[in-house]
């Protein structure tokens, strides 16, 4: 099993959940996040002193999929998050040592 | 303030039913005479007219009990419905003298509601400050600003009735000049007749009359005594009182963020001090208000609203505030240039706008305190549309800075158009009007850049707003005003201007008074050196009581917590956005 994180411009969330949908995924867990990349931060002005926004918010979202799974989800979310520009996001991939469902105990690929 | 029209008022009165009741009596003609010839003090050759004692505010019986303060306004006039009374309401029995009677009761009925009602108005501004003044500080200081703005309000009031109101109004009825001829609130207003000042005024038979040259201070109605135990008195004080409050409201937006509470505390119990002496010297009959009698200037120092006694008492106040305390954490970096620390809720900003704005249409034409003036829908007008190319003039000017039209700059811009248009708003005409909104709008822009970058940090532009634009209000009146009102304001009338114009209402430089201009100069630079050394003076003695100013970790970790105990937005975890330099 693997972990799927990826952080995203917020406003590509729709866009991304409803194309995970199409290609079967069941579930996924999302966090409104603040960071900086390569995009950095940007200056606004507020009564006519300048401001620097350091953070910029993003959406993080969380899938576990069957290993056979995993790259056909980032496909999916490479190919819908992106806008071309700086500050699309990243996509982490991490392996899953055990998954367990609360409600009926079930563990492993089950448990999805 | 208003108090030409009262004369105006009862010139009116006199010349409409006196043609008839009074018909060979002077009264109407010396009305328009300066004040010492005044109805009370004819001449014992002439035969004494019988006047009805709520014109002469005397009782007919010298010996008897006096007929005020008068609790319930039984004497002003008689108050009748048509069921009739015994007082012979039967129409065909009423002789001229009760229906005059019943007329005068119905002039001061209409004044006692419209002053009232326009004081639920301005009471309600209180509301719009706490939006705009919350709106405009950090989430973690928003309990803490919102609960500034709301303890003000039964603070400033205790003091107004414990001795601000005997400061300021406590010698209303002599002056500028005895006896009270502004009467439009009855005559129980003559029961505030004890004061303090320099050279005692005496009548022609030498006796002390109560009034004074230079008035000072008023003396009477402390803690609303039974000594101004009367209906009118109480309008008056209410009137007044919910003007104080917005005074006494703008120090806590120049001064949010990290202003102790403790301190906070004391100077709502302190504020009705200075604003109550100033106050008294424009309004109360002071020697400002007496610089048109004593020194030919205009008519005295004229602030029809308060643009200078209300906001701009407010704005020095709010400004010796922010230097004693200094600016917030975050507000400069160490190379000290300015940096944005954003107000936590723009929307809530707008909303305070637009309820001060509407409380405006309580603040300017109820200072008439007379809903029978009917100058009262010029006043409308010219606040409206001060208001709106108040709000234009800011925007314009961010433009032409290359600036976005950043909200709340364009709310500080409304406001600084119904500041400036406060003290000139019944004297100026709607083109007079556009042109000080306008300019106080543009001025705003400038005077908040100028104020940070002279390291003096005011979260919410009160200085701009309140103290800059108060002062071009006060200002204005001798530019713009035009003579058509205010005939006989604080007692003077002169013979060549009647001469030259028809009549002597209150006139600006462009209109042909450079004196005038020069009192409302007069006036600026006493409420400058006077609002400004009394507030820096307090600030710093009021530091060593309990100091002034939250410690460096309660700012940095929000006021809300530590001084309140209570936080503005519990639900949310708030994020930290300035930077922690010094």
């Amino acid at each position: 099993m693997k972990q799927i994180e990826a952080v995203i411009k917020p406003f590509k969330l729709d866009e991304v959940k409803e194309a995970l949908t199409k290609v079967g995924i069941q579930g996924m867990t999302i966090t409104e996040v603040k960071g900086f990349g390569r995009q950095k931060g940007h200056t606004e002005l507020y009564r006519g002193a300048e401001y620097s926004v350091d953070f910029l918010p993003k959406v993080k979202i969380q899938i576990l999929v069957p290993d056979e799974k995993a790259s056909q989800v980032v496909d999916t979310i490479l190919q819908t998050a992106r806008t071309g520009k700086i500050g699309d996001g990243k996509i982490f991939v991490t392996p899953v040592e055990e998954v367990v469902r609360i409600r009926t105990g079930e563990k492993g690929a089950d448990a999805i | 303030m208003e108090r030409g029209k009262c004369k105006r008022l009862f010139t009116s009165l006199a010349m409409g039913l006196g043609m008839v009741l009074l018909a060979n009596l002077s009264f109407a003609q010396e009305a328009t005479t300066p004040a010492p010839a005044a109805p009370a003090a004819a001449t014992p050759t002439a035969p004494a007219p019988k006047l009805p004692p709520y014109f002469t505010a005397t009782s007919p019986d010298p010996k008897g009990p006096a007929l005020w303060p008068d609790p319930i306004g039984a004497n002003s006039g008689v108050w009748a419905t048509p069921a009739g009374d015994g007082k012979g309401d039967v129409p065909d029995q009423l002789k001229l003298g009760d229906l005059y009677d019943r007329i005068a009761h119905n002039l001061y009925s209409i004044n006692f509601v419209w002053a009232l009602v326009t004081g639920f108005l301005v009471m309600f501004m209180q509301a719009g400050f706490m939006f705009v003044e919350t709106g405009l500080c950090r989430a973690k200081n928003a309990a803490h600003t919102a609960a500034m703005n709301f303890l003000i309000y039964p603070l400033g009031c205790l003091g107004f009735w414990v001795y601000g109101f005997a400061i300021g109004w406590g010698n209303w009825w002599n002056g500028p000049t005895p006896p009270g001829w502004y009467a439009s609130l009855g005559p129980g207003l003559s029961v505030l007749n004890g004061g303090w000042g320099l050279g005692a005024l005496t009548d022609a038979a030498g006796a002390v009359t109560g009034a004074f040259k230079y008035g000072i201070i008023g003396t009477t109605g402390w803690f609303l005594n039974g000594a101004v135990n009367d209906a009118g008195v109480m309008v008056l004080f209410f009137f007044m009182m919910v003007f104080m409050d917005t005074t006494a409201t703008i120090p806590t937006g120049a001064m949010a963020e990290r202003w102790s509470w403790k301190n906070f505390v004391l100077y709502g119990c302190w504020i009705a001090l200075p604003y109550c002496i100033y106050a008294n010297w424009v309004w109360g009959g002071g020697w400002l208000a007496q610089g048109g009698i004593n020194w030919g200037l205009g008519h005295g120092a004229v602030d029809f609203a308060g643009s200078g006694v209300v906001h701009g008492m407010g704005g020095l106040i709010a400004l010796a505030g922010a230097i004693v305390l200094g600016p917030r954490i975050g507000k400069y970096d160490s190379h000290g240039r300015k940096q944005a620390l954003p107000g936590h809720n723009v929307p809530m900003v707008v909303l305070g706008t637009f309820i001060l704005a509407f409380g405006w249409f309580g603040f300017n034409p109820g200072s008439t305190l007379a809903g029978t003036d009917l100058r009262i829908s010029f006043v409308v007008v010219n606040t409206l549309l001060a208001s709106a190319t108040g709000a234009v003039g800011a925007h314009l000017v961010l433009s032409w800075k290359g600036l976005k039209p950043d909200p709340t700059m364009m709310c500080n811009g409304m406001l600084a158009g119904l500041v400036a248009i406060t003290a000139p708003c019944a004297f100026v005409n709607p083109m007079g009007a556009v042109i000080i909104g306008l300019v106080a709008g543009i001025l705003v822009v400038y005077s908040v850049f100028f104020w940070e970058t002279r390291g003096v940090d005011d979260p919410v532009g009160a200085i701009s707003v309140h103290g800059v634009n108060g002062l071009w209000g006060v200002l204005s009146v001798g530019i713009f005003a035009t003579g058509e009102y205010g005939a006989g304001w604080n007692g003077v009338v002169r013979e060549g201007m009647v001469k030259l114009y028809g009549s002597d209402g209150v006139r600006g430089l462009l209109y042909g008074d450079f004196s005038q201009f020069f009192m409302q100069v007069i006036d600026c630079a006493v409420l400058i050196v006077f609002g400004f050394v009394m507030a820096y003076v307090w600030f710093k003695i009021s530091d060593l009581i309990t100091p002034i100013r939250v410690s460096k970790e309660t700012e940095l970790e929000g006021l809300d917590g530590p001084e309140m105990g209570t936080l503005g937005y519990p639900d949310f975890q708030l994020h930290q956005g300035s930077k922690l330099v010094e």
